[in-house]
This record gives C-alpha cells, sequence and structure tokens, in this order.
C-alpha cells in the first residue's frame, strides 16, 4: 500500500535498530514514555519491541482519549442516552467503557438508542435522518478530535439544526503531561510526543518540557519506522548533549500547528474550571467545554446529567499505568479480573489502551497469572 | 404428478403469505418450486426424504446480513455457501439443504424473487438439492427485510477424521486466498462510512477445493473456513482447542490492495474480518507443497499461500513473526467492529 509500506519496511526499520543499538549505553537505561496511545498500539502490533536493546524502556503514557475518560462521566453519557427521545451517538471504543452503572453497550441493551459513529459530522447527519429525535454526540478526545467536533457545531449552528447537542468531553494535552512530569519519583527520560495531537497544536506546545523540566521530546508519526526514527532522535540528543523539542513527523506536523483547527476550537469552546481525569484525579483548566453561544447545542446545559464522581475499583491501577508508574503487567488485574472480554479499567478497553494493547499483542513476554478466584 | 402452475401477482409480501393457507401455497408454488425445485422438495411433504447413509454431517446458520445484496453476492448465495463449506470443512460432501425463511410484512416480491433465484443458482453450483423449506411473515418492524436460515446435511467418506486432535508440532497452515474481502464488501456497500472501494464479497463455494484436499489422506489434519472473527479467531480456537501454538508470517499474510486500504482507513485489522469463500488447511508438512499446489489449481485458490507452522509451545496461542522481525500474540476477537455481516 502507498504511502504506508514505505513506513513499515523491514530494511529501513534494521538499520534504525542497529542505530538505536549502537546509541544505547551500556548498563544506563533510557526510559521513553510514548505519550500517545496510537503509538502504543503501533508499538505492540508490530512488535517493535524486539527490536530495541535491553537499555530502552518505553514506558506507556496518558494519550488515549478512551483511557482517561472517569467513571462518572460514562454514567452521564448512560443517563444522557436513557432520556426520552434521545439518540446517542459515539465512537466504538466509548461504547464498551464501563461506568459506575455498566456500559453504553449495556445500556443499549436495555433498550437506550446508542449508536456508533465515525465522526462528530455523521452524528449530525443522523440528526438530520432522525428529526422526532434529539442525537446527542458524547464528544471525546485531545485536541485531535476538538477541531472535528468544533466543524461539527460550527455546521449545526449555520444550519440552525434543532435535534443535535454535544456532550463535551474534550480533554487538553498539556495539563496531563505537566502532572506526570510533577510526579514523585518520575520514571521518564525522554518523551515521544504525540503526532495526531500535534498537527492541531504544532510541536512549540511542548517546548516546557524541556524548558522547565529538562526531558527532551521527540514528535512523531505512528508507523514502525517512524517510531524508530524517533527513539534513535532522542538517543542522539542525549549522546550530542542536547534537550529539545524535534519533530520526526514533519510530513504532517509544523511548529505552529493548524491555526484553522485551532481557531475552531476556540470559537466553539472554553476551558472548564477543572475535570477529573481517569487515575489522575482532578486537574485545573485541563477540558473543554462549550461556549455560551453553542448552549443550543450543549447537552450539559439542555439535560440534566448525575455529574457524581465515581471512584475506580480499588483493584485497578489505571492511573499509575497512565502516569507510566507501573507496567500492565504490574497490575495485579491484569488478565485476571480485568480482560478485553471483561474491563475493569478503561486501559483495557480501547485498542490504545496500554492494557488492551499489551493484552492483546504482548503478553507473550511475561508469565500468564492464574484467574483470580479459579 | 404434473403441477397447476401458479402465478404470484402479489408485489408486496403480506402477513397472508406467512399464515400457511392459500397464499402461502402460491409463494411456494411460484416461486420457491420455481427456484429450487427438485422431487424432494415438490413433493411438499413435512419432512423430504432422501437416499444417503452411512456417515452424515450436519450443520445449520442464520443468516442476518445488512444490507441484502453487496457487491459480489446477496443473502441468497451466502446462506447455501456457508451452510455448504461448513460441511465440506469435515471432509463431508454436501447434499441437501433446508431453507427457513423470516420476512417482513411489505417485502418486495421481486426482491425476494431475486434473492431464491440466487439461492438456487447457489445450490446448483454446489451440486446441492434444497429439499425443504419454510416460510414465515412477521409484522413491518420485526424484522430487518428478511432473515434466513439454511441447514446441511452432508455425506462422509469412510475414513476422514478431520479435527484439532490431528495437529502435530511441524504441520504447516495454509491459506486459499485473500483475507477479509467479505467483511469489508459488506462494510462498504452499507454506505454509511462514505468509503467508495471496489471490493467484492468472495462468497463461494469450497466443496471442490476441500475435496481436492481430503485426497492428501491423513496428511490432511484439518479444515476452517474463517468467517465471523476472522482468520485471527478461527486459528485461535484451533491452537486452543489442539493445545499447540499456531505461528504465522506476517509477510504471507495476502489482502488485496483496495481492501488493504479500506481496513487502513477504519482502523481494522483484516486478521479479524470475515471471509466467506476461504479456507485454512493444517496439513503435514511434507504434504504443504503438494496441498499448495492442489489449492492452486482451483480457481478458488489461485492464491493460496503457506502461512505458517503449528509448533508447541506456546501453548494454545497464536503469534504473528511481523514484517519487521519482531513478534507477537493474535488474540480472539473482542466485541463486534462489524455487526451483521453474514
Amino acid at each position: 500500500m502507498k504511502y504506508v509500506d514505505e513506513y513499515r519496511s523491514a530494511e529501513l526499520a534494521r538499520g534504525l535498530a542497529a542505530e538505536i543499538a549502537s546509541l544505547a549505553r551500556a548498563g544506563e537505561t533510557v526510559r521513553i514514555m510514548e505519550v500517545c496511545g496510537g503509538h502504543t498500539h503501533a508499538i505492540y502490533r508490530h512488535g517493535l519491541e524486539d527490536l530495541l536493546p535491553a537499555e530502552v524502556e518505553l514506558v506507556h503514557g496518558p494519550g488515549c482519549p478512551v483511557c482517561v475518560i472517569p467513571m462518572g462521566r460514562v454514567d452521564d453519557a448512560i443517563a444522557l442516552a436513557e432520556q426520552p427521545g434521545v439518540t446517542l451517538a459515539t465512537f466504538g471504543d466509548m461504547m464498551r467503557v464501563p461506568g459506575g452503572r455498566g456500559s453504553l453497550l449495556e445500556a443499549k441493551a436495555r433498550g437506550a438508542d446508542v449508536r456508533m459513529v465515525y465522526s462528530p459530522l455523521d452524528a449530525l447527519a443522523l440528526a438530520e435522518a432522525l428529526p422526532e429525535r434529539r442525537v446527542v454526540f458524547f464528544a471525546i478526545g485531545f485536541e485531535t478530535t476538538a477541531p472535528a467536533t468544533a466543524v461539527t457545531l460550527l455546521r449545526a449552528r449555520a444550519n440552525a439544526a434543532p435535534n443535535f447537542a454535544v456532550f463535551c468531553n474534550h480533554v487538553t494535552i498539556e495539563p496531563p503531561l505537566r502532572a506526570i512530569l510533577e510526579t514523585p519519583g518520575l520514571r521518564v527520560d525522554a518523551f515521544i510526543g504525540p503526532g495526531h495531537v500535534s498537527t492541531v497544536i504544532g510541536t512549540d506546545a511542548y517546548r516546557f518540557i524541556p524548558e522547565e523540566y529538562g526531558r527532551p521530546v521527540v514528535v512523531s508519526a505512528f508507523e514502525p519506522v517512524d517510531l524508530l526514527q524517533a527513539i534513535a532522535m532522542l538517543l542522539r540528543q542525549r549522546a550530542e548533549g542536547r534537550c529539545e523539542v524535534e519533530n520526526q513527523y514533519t510530513r504532517v506536523v509544523s511548529p505552529r500547528g493548524n491555526a484553522r483547527a485551532l481557531a475552531a476550537i476556540e470559537e466553539t469552546m472554553e476551558l472548564r474550571d477543572e475535570f477529573e481525569w481517569r487515575g489522575l484525579g482532578t486537574i485545573p483548566r485541563s477540558a473543554m467545554r462549550l461556549r455560551p453561544a453553542f448552549a443550543a447545542w450543549d447537552a450539559e446545559r439542555l439535560y440534566t446529567v448525575p455529574g457524581i464522581r465515581i471512584e475506580d475499583p480499588k483493584a485497578c491501577r489505571c492511573g499509575e499505568v497512565l502516569t507510566g508508574q507501573i507496567k500492565p503487567w504490574e497490575c495485579g488485574v491484569f488478565g485476571t479480573a480485568c480482560t478485553p472480554e471483561r474491563p475493569l479499567g478503561t486501559c483495557m478497553v480501547s485498542s490504545e489502551g496500554a492494557c488492551a494493547a499489551f493484552y492483546a499483542y504482548g503478553r507473550l513476554r511475561r508469565p500468564r497469572e492464574e484467574p483470580v478466584g479459579a | 404428478m404434473a403441477r397447476r402452475r401458479v402465478v404470484l401477482r402479489d408485489e408486496l409480501i403480506t402477513l397472508a403469505h406467512g399464515a400457511g393457507g392459500k397464499a402461502t401455497r402460491d409463494l411456494v408454488e411460484a416461486l420457491f418450486l420455481e427456484e429450487l425445485g427438485n422431487e424432494a422438495l415438490a413433493a411438499l411433504g413435512d419432512a423430504a426424504l432422501v437416499e444417503g447413509g452411512g456417515r452424515l454431517a450436519l450443520s445449520t446458520d442464520s443468516y442476518v446480513v445488512h444490507p441484502l445484496e453487496f457487491p459480489g453476492g446477496d443473502i441468497g448465495e451466502l446462506a447455501v455457501n456457508g451452510t455448504v463449506n461448513d460441511l465440506a470443512m469435515v471432509g463431508a460432501r454436501p447434499r441437501w439443504l433446508t431453507a427457513g425463511f423470516v420476512i417482513e410484512e411489505g417485502f418486495p416480491v421481486a426482491d425476494l424473487h431475486r434473492i431464491v433465484a440466487s439461492l438456487g443458482a447457489a445450490a446448483r453450483a454446489a451440486d446441492v438439492a434444497v429439499v425443504a423449506g419454510d416460510t414465515k411473515v412477521v409484522e413491518r418492524g420485526k424484522a430487518d427485510g428478511l432473515y434466513l436460515t439454511t441447514a446441511g446435511v452432508g455425506t462422509v467418506a469412510a475414513g476422514i477424521d478431520l479435527g484439532p486432535h490431528r495437529l502435530q508440532p511441524g504441520d504447516r497452515v495454509l491459506l486459499s486466498g485473500t483475507l477479509a474481502d467479505h467483511g469489508m464488501a459488506v462494510l462498504v456497500a452499507r454506505g454509511d462510512l462514505q468509503l467508495e472501494a471496489l471490493i467484492e464479497s468472495d462468497t463461494a463455494p469450497l466443496h471442490e477445493l476441500a475435496a481436492s484436499l481430503t485426497g492428501l489422506g491423513d496428511a490432511l489434519r484439518f479444515m476452517r473456513d474463517p468467517t465471523r472473527g476472522g482468520l485471527a479467531t478461527a486459528l485461535n480456537e484451533v491452537a486452543e482447542a489442539a493445545g499447540l501454538a499456531v505461528v504465522l508470517d506476517e509477510t504471507a499474510l495476502p489482502v488485496r490492495a483496495a481492501v488493504a486500504a479500506a481496513c487502513e482507513i477504519l482502523g481494522i485489522d483484516p486478521l479479524y474480518v470475515a471471509n466467506e469463500g476461504k479456507l485454512i488447511a493444517v496439513v503435514a508438512a511434507e504434504a504443504a507443497d503438494e496441498a499448495l499446489t492442489l489449492l492452486r489449481a482451483h480457481p478458488l485458490g489461485a492464491d493460496a499461500v503457506l502461512l505458517g507452522e503449528v509448533r508447541a509451545e506456546p501453548e494454545g496461542l497464536v503469534l504473528l513473526e511481523t514484517t519487521l522481525g519482531g513478534s507477537r500474540i493474535v488474540d480472539m476477537l473482542v466485541g463486534d467492529p462489524l455487526p451483521r455481516i453474514c
């Protein structure tokens, strides 16, 4: 496949793996966090860890949009789906995330009208096709997906769409990164910056990481050759005594990002005072809500949602997985009480979740534990 | 006995067509007997009487595919090929089918006719007779157009014993052609992804392909058609049942360019997408070349490949050796990314 195969070339990968091996220093482990769940998925899907020397350790980060949604927000979405006349539309992964009262998939089985869509524009089209219902789009994601929601809101306003609304859960990437960087006993030496978020916000947005926290960043694309090149670039920075933001994904990402996408977000959304993140707790000014000008399409204003904070299950250590403090298999319920079929935590749901990716592709490398209670 | 020729004038299916009275009789005679007719069916008895004996294979499957017609096939053809293939995979010669129709009130008779004609053509192509059937009509809104159930009976020659229990470390795993054509064809045909691609379903009867492999005798260990859940799920079931590992070579996986591109755009792994005209065969290592030649000699096996091998460890798992030289687990499908594809 053109424009894909080139980035999966075994020959290029071998060359980069050799370069990484030559840059690794014996006995000196470098812990590199890939911020984005898309990277986590690619690393496991292509078996990239097999190509890395023992001194390079990959740590999975918080950038899985499904994984950071707290259980209480899932319950709010279920409450919206159960409102008379409401059709809730969302991305497929979000349907299996467990809240305090089960998942949206279970709510659908109980009779709620929940539909899977590939984009918020599909949800708006659904609203046009179902004039007697109100279609509420359960919006999630970082700056990657926020512009699509923003553009949909602008179109809804232009069309004066009477039966469409957005339940906004968009989050921003900088606050959780700062939260991780300020974690006592931080185990991360360098960052692979998220690719798709950066197409929107640009690479300059990460300058605080080297400048304030002394960690290098390389923004990377998602194919295996891209990721290996990003790792090599990080090791080269170390070898040359540099600590800066570099861009591996130059074919799409620019220093300043996408001005039009940012303007669309700015026009439709504003920062919330605070937002609860799964496993990271409440972080000030870390998420978006709709501006008052879009109140007519704001599900949080149109409906009353419970808005209750629900504690994660005690055994679930998603928070530590999301901040790179533990690896998926170090969680006591990984692969036993928590599996992709019956997930306890969000990291086990999305294919971008570190636990799901490790369970699906990588658990070979660790002994499997006996099922709890078996 | 000469049969009075009945003409069906209705344009839409009504509840009367399922009530068991005259309208039902007209539908059966004018449409089903016309398209599927054979001696056993024409008797219209409570049960069909057929000649045949010895070891029998039985299978049944319900079809709820949406849309009913898609590039490369339709629900009628699918309902024949699906059941024929299930029989063929255990080494049976498919012989007889039954077909049960659940039709939604208001369904156009012309559409039903087209689908039944397609079912009849598929049955003739697979050399099976549809010997019994049933029609029910449900109220509008209680079914999505048409659901179809077929059951099949096949005869199995003496000495044929295929199954995961016959797998041995060192055996080779073969695949008869490209992956994910059916599932992606149906998904694209739904049109709600605003994706245009020329992808055709691979629905086809595999009885000849399977029969040619049974000529390998004991060297043929096992066959399966990887339908829902795709290759990954089928192989996981085999590995688990056999208590052995299946190791695949990523570079060998055959996927058509358009299918690969559609999967890439939608974030779907072709390993998990349904096929309706492909088979997996596990054969003894020394018979692998011959098996590949046999498969490639048939038009439905022209793209056959050697996909991997059976190993003793790690027990019950499927592994993929990636193009880059890494390896990973290939797990079973969790959830259903593409509902109602067959």
